[in-house]
């Protein structure tokens, strides 16, 4: 203690996993992975009224530098087996979010006989973000709850981690 | 010219190979053989009375009880401001239509999408590939006696109840 009494004001202390986590965290750079009406209220979600800027998260173009894969709509099995593709492009660590029902378990769509009935059959899930389609809020929510799950992350240490559990939303 | 008088006027040309006027709830429509639709639809087409310059819709039914998939041909001229319906019955066991893409290019995609879900081969077709599935499905979904494929590369097509995954859990 005597040597953090030392150090001035301006100097805050922490560990390092936490700094880690914290940057990560803060800047989510999410990929435009819209695939039906979902993808609508992701839009909203990032337009000005909820602003996930506020987040330091951005839309990216491309796998190779997203954080997030947040799937939004309908995966039909001829879409499964590219998701698969995209998510093996995204650099560690990555996450994954299934929005609304249709991404979460084939939604009203589940009977049809070209839907995947459920993105977590081809891709772990990290949080899943239920309605028809979730509102804005609905998914803020749920990036926050990620957000929260990467801060228990444990990069220094080896041990079971979290990360395969899944969090609901 | 309306149905009847388009129907004479067929008639009167090709014989045999065009039926009577059938009367329907929404359109009447008349019955053509399949041999003869390209001439059909190329008189339907240049004939100054009749100028069918646009192609609507083709699509397609399955209706196992007669043994034949309908292909349903809807036509509007946009000089005379009349429309026309024809339909063929493609012959069940061996589905072979005449292409009608070299007279309306708009059929190239619908046929495209009558084969891919129907299994009807377009003779003459200049590239008769599936549209909306991939290229690697077995079977034409939208025939009556389809059977699912229990999976696709893998992914099964069945969803397991919720209720069961929560006991595993």
């Amino acid at each position: 203690m005597s040597l953090l009494n030392t150090v001035p004001e301006m100097v805050l202390t922490t560990k390092v996993d936490q700094l880690l986590n914290w940057t990560r965290k803060s800047s989510l750079w999410y990929m435009l992975f819209g695939l039906a009406c979902c993808a609508i209220e992701m839009m909203q979600t990032g337009g000005p009224r909820s602003d996930l800027d506020r987040f330091g998260m951005a839309p990216r173009a491309t796998p190779r530098v997203s954080d997030l894969m947040i799937v939004a709509g309908t995966l039909t099995l001829k879409m499964a087996l590219r998701t698969k593709v995209l998510y093996e492009q995204m650099p560690d660590p990555k996450y994954v979010l299934s929005m609304g029902s249709c991404s979460n378990c084939g939604g009203l769509f589940q009977l049809a006989y070209s839907v995947c009935d459920g993105v977590d059959k081809v891709i772990p899930v990290d949080v899943y973000v239920p309605g028809c389609p979730p509102r804005p809020e609905a998914l803020t929510e749920g990036l926050l709850l990620l957000q929260k799950k990467m801060m228990q992350e444990r990069w220094l240490v080896r041990e079971p981690q979290l990360r395969t559990d899944a969090v609901r939303a | 010219m309306n149905t009847a008088a388009i129907q004479q006027f067929l008639h009167e040309r090709f014989g045999a190979a065009v039926g009577p006027v059938e009367s329907a709830r929404l359109f009447d429509y008349v019955e053509v053989d399949p041999s003869a639709v390209e001439e059909v639809a190329l008189v339907l087409r240049d004939h100054p009375d009749l100028a069918f310059d646009c192609l609507n819709n083709l699509s397609g039914c399955d209706r196992p009880t007669r043994g034949r998939i309908q292909i349903t041909y809807e036509l509007f001229s946009y000089v005379h401001r009349h429309a026309f319906v024809m339909k063929v019955g493609a012959r069940r066991d061996r589905p072979e239509v005449r292409t009608v893409e070299r007279v309306w290019p708009a059929a190239n995609w619908l046929e495209r999408e009558i084969y891919d879900l129907l299994g009807v081969i377009f003779l003459g077709h200049s590239d008769l590939r599936r549209l909306l599935l991939p290229d690697d499905w077995v079977g034409y979904p939208l025939r009556k006696d389809y059977v699912e494929a229990p999976e696709y590369h893998g992914i099964s097509t069945v969803r397991e109840s919720a209720l069961k995954l929560s006991e595993r859990r």
